[in-house]
Parts: structure tokens; C-alpha cells; sequence
């Protein structure tokens, strides 16, 4: 594997469209519970363990191989809130624009040609990776990295929380997505032999719930 | 004044970027309008709507900051029908989503062209930042840099990458300009020496020239981009 592609594809600058979305947190700002660094990292470790997971197992999946129209049919089922597929089909598609012209292959071409509108970002991710030269454990870092880290950059902005602090949180939590990131990857080569089943499926209600107030609120900063 | 750039629709490699649609037919000739908040530039899209809507088949990509508000304004004026309108959300960074990380916006616009067939012209709207934003070449093909005399005239002097590389410069509002004791020939001289060779219109749409200029120039934009 390249380190430096893995660099690439996890910079926050990769122009995939995910500056617009804020992981849930703008919801949970209003709501009252992210209100400072403390709470930021509660709703972060929360995703990590739901979202992320899920994310990371589906991403890494993809990188290993298995059938990526099967694994968005997983993410799908994956997915309870209609506005939370809607919001991951659309930055899965951003990102196959930006992975095709950064990382041209046969495979990341069929999916848009399979899915013009869009298949779910973390099994897009999971084909980047794959057409960057990278590893299921790569793709899962992305995923889990890009959980948290949205969530956060968005919380700097929608509190004016301090920037050092927000990032602060992140490496507190590095090691919680380390686990996370063997969960995945142990989770994903299961199921290379039992299937898609054998994928992280970790809910978090609150998230889905919130993501379908938010997406009917008139005035907001970010798309989700 | 229609000097222009001297490579005027140079080739790039971005998906959807091309200049020709996968049948070979000549995409939709894009525009962005940029500019300050409050400059005029949904008045000025609205105008030109209006002055371009008979002759030419063309949408709109709305940026709003936070709402939808500048979407919902084009749409409550009907300046074209509401399915040629439409709205992406930058996540308080406007500049963003035109320049940065495009993606977005380059799916607006190809979902514009899927949902009401090939368009002639798709004028996309930055939502209101500084004189800093941009548009990428990935994203349009030439760019309008909208300012108004309120806003001080010294805009022009403090030049930017608005003020200075923009395809077409409108200073807007000029009706205001003895209220808000701004000079518009400092303006122009200002904006002359920033630009050297680059055109600038001076306008106010509540004259009866309106938008007149500024569409002359956009008529002459489609007329280079489809004998390309």
C-alpha cells in the first residue's frame, strides 16, 4: 500500500462534497447535546460505534472485493432514515466523481454506470481505496476518521467552539477508533465467506431521528 | 469593452466538465455570478432570466448560505418555471462549493440537464461571500464578479481575485451612487487599473438600460462558446 495515497484520500480537502454535511451535529447543537469539547466527544464516541462501525465495515468490504451493488443493498438496510440514505447516496456520488478523476478504474466507472445517482459513500469509498492501491484497513480508517472528523470541523462552526479543542477531541479519540477499525476489518473479511451479514449493522436511533427533523427544517447550515 | 481572456475556453478533464456531452453535442455554457453579500446578484439573475428567457433555453444553480431564500425569490418572481431553479446547500462556506470541492454543484447542474433536457445556458449563483471567491474552471466556463457602489468605492482599488480575474465586472446600483457619496469614475478608473483589458459594466436595474449590457455580454459569451 501507498501511505501517501492513504494521505490523499483521508485529507479533509479531497473535494468529495463533505464540507456541506455535518454528521448529525448541527441537529444535536440544537437539541442541546453538543453544547462544548466534553459533549463533542460523547456524540463522536457515539458515532464511532454505530455509524462509524457500520461505515468502516462496509468500506473496508468493498476494498477487499465483494460486490459493491451488493454491499449498497447492505447500506441500504443499514439506513433506517430515508433523509440519512438520500444524504449518503448523494455524497457517495460526489465522491465517485472525485475518485474517478483522481484514481481512474474499470471498477469505480461500472458502479456510476450502475448507480448514476449515487451509491452509499462508504462503499464507494471502500472502490476508492481499492483503485488508490489501498487496503481494507486503509478504506476503514477513511470511514472512521471522516465520522468523527465531520461531526467536529462542524461543531467549530456552528458553536465558534475553539478549533484546538475540537481537534483535541479527535486524537483523544484514537484509540477508540483503532478498535474500531480492527472491528471492521474483522467483521468485513467474515464476510468474504458468510456474506454480507456477517457486516457491522450498530444503530443509533437518536441519529436517525434527528436526521429526519433536521432534514425538514427550513433554515440550516448544513445539508445533513 | 468586450476585451476578454485571451484563452477563452481553455480544454479540462474534470467528469462533466468536458465541453461535449457523451452523444458529441456541445454541453450547456456555464456562468457563475459572484460577489458580496447584497451586491445585486439575484437581481441581476432574475434580470437576465428575463431578458434571456425567449431567445434562450437556460437555468439556474442557486448557492444559498443557509436557506433557500435566493432559490425562493427566483421562484416567487417566476422569472422560468420552478423545475429550471434549483438549489444546492455549502455548509456555511459558499466559496466552497464553487471552487474547492465543486461536486455538488457540478451534480445540480447535470441533474438540471437530465431532468429538462439539453440547455443552451446554466447561470450558477454563489451565495454571497467576499472578494476572495472564486469559481472554478471545473465548475463554469466564465465568471461575472458582481459589486455595488454602497459597498465603498474603493472595491475596486482593494482589486482581489474577484475584482481582478473575473471574466465581467458589474458594478450594480449605480443609482446610489450620490446618496452613498461614492465616485464612479475613481470606480472605474480603479477597476481599469486592476484589470487592465477586462471589461466592466456599470449598472442599475432600475434604469431603463437595466440589464441590457451585461446580457449583451453573456449573448456574446454562448455565440463564442457555441462556434468553439
Amino acid at each position: 500500500m501507498s501511505r501517501a495515497a492513504l494521505l490523499v484520500l483521508a485529507d479533509g480537502r479531497f473535494p468529495a462534497g463533505g464540507h456541506a454535511h455535518s454528521g448529525g451535529a448541527e441537529e444535536a447543537v440544537k437539541a442541546g447535546r453538543i453544547t462544548d469539547a466534553a459533549t463533542l466527544e460523547e456524540f463522536c464516541r457515539g458515532r464511532l460505534h454505530t455509524a462509524g462501525l457500520v461505515a468502516a465495515g462496509l468500506a473496508a468490504a468493498a476494498a477487499l472485493g465483494i460486490d459493491p451493488l451488493v454491499l449498497d443493498d447492505a447500506a441500504d438496510a443499514r439506513t433506517p432514515s430515508a433523509a440519512l440514505r438520500t444524504a449518503g447516496r448523494k455524497l457517495g456520488r460526489q465522491l465517485l466523481r472525485a475518485a474517478r478523476a483522481t484514481w481512474p478504474s474499470p471498477e469505480l466507472s461500472a458502479l456510476a454506470a450502475a448507480r448514476p445517482r449515487g451509491a452509499h459513500q462508504p462503499v464507494v469509498l471502500g472502490l476508492t481505496a481499492r483503485a488508490a492501491g489501498l487496503g481494507p484497513e486503509d478504506a476503514a480508517y477513511c470511514a472512521v476518521y471522516e465520522s468523527v472528523g465531520g461531526p467536529s470541523t462542524a461543531t467549530v462552526r456552528l458553536l465558534s467552539l475553539d478549533p484546538f479543542q475540537a481537534t483535541a477531541v479527535l486524537a483523544r479519540l484514537a484509540p477508540a477508533m483503532d478498535e474500531t477499525v480492527t472491528a471492521a476489518v474483522t467483521a468485513a473479511r467474515r464476510a468474504l465467506d458468510d456474506g454480507v451479514d456477517a457486516l457491522p449493522r450498530a444503530s443509533a436511533p437518536l441519529l436517525e431521528i434527528g436526521a429526519e427533523a433536521h432534514a425538514a427544517w427550513p433554515v440550516r447550515l448544513f445539508a445533513s | 469593452m468586450h476585451l476578454d481572456h485571451a484563452t477563452t475556453f481553455p480544454e479540462r478533464h474534470t467528469h462533466s466538465a468536458e465541453p461535449l456531452r457523451a452523444d458529441g453535442t456541445r454541453r450547456a455554457l456555464r456562468i457563475g455570478l459572484g460577489g458580496p453579500v447584497g451586491s445585486g446578484k439575484t437581481a441581476t439573475v432574475a434580470a437576465l432570466c428575463r431578458a434571456l428567457r425567449d431567445t434562450v433555453s437556460l437555468a439556474v444553480v442557486t448557492n444559498d448560505i443557509y436557506t433557500r431564500e435566493d432559490a425562493d425569490f427566483l421562484l416567487r418572481e417566476s422569472v422560468l418555471p420552478p423545475e429550471r431553479i434549483t438549489a444546492v446547500e455549502t455548509g456555511a462556506c459558499p466559496h466552497t462549493a464553487i471552487r474547492d470541492d465543486i461536486s455538488a454543484n457540478l451534480e445540480a447542474v447535470e441533474d438540471l440537464e437530465d431532468a429538462i433536457g439539453p440547455l443552451q445556458l446554466i447561470l450558477v449563483e454563489s451565495g454571497g461571500d467576499n472578494l476572495t471567491a472564486t469559481f472554478s474552471k471545473g465548475l463554469v466556463d466564465a465568471q461575472i464578479f458582481v459589486i455595488d457602489v454602497a459597498g465603498g468605492d474603493d472595491i475596486p482599488r482593494k482589486g482581489g481575485p474577484g475584482v481582478t480575474t473575473a471574466d465581467l465586472l458589474v458594478v450594480n446600483k449605480t443609482d446610489l451612487a450620490p446618496h452613498v457619496g461614492s465616485d464612479l469614475q475613481r470606480m472605474a478608473r480603479d477597476a481599469k487599473e486592476q484589470r487592465h483589458e477586462l471589461p466592466v459594466v456599470f449598472q442599475s436595474l432600475r434604469s431603463e438600460r437595466g440589464v441590457t449590457d451585461v446580457a449583451d455580454w453573456v449573448r456574446a459569451r454562448l455565440a463564442a462558446w457555441n462556434a468553439a
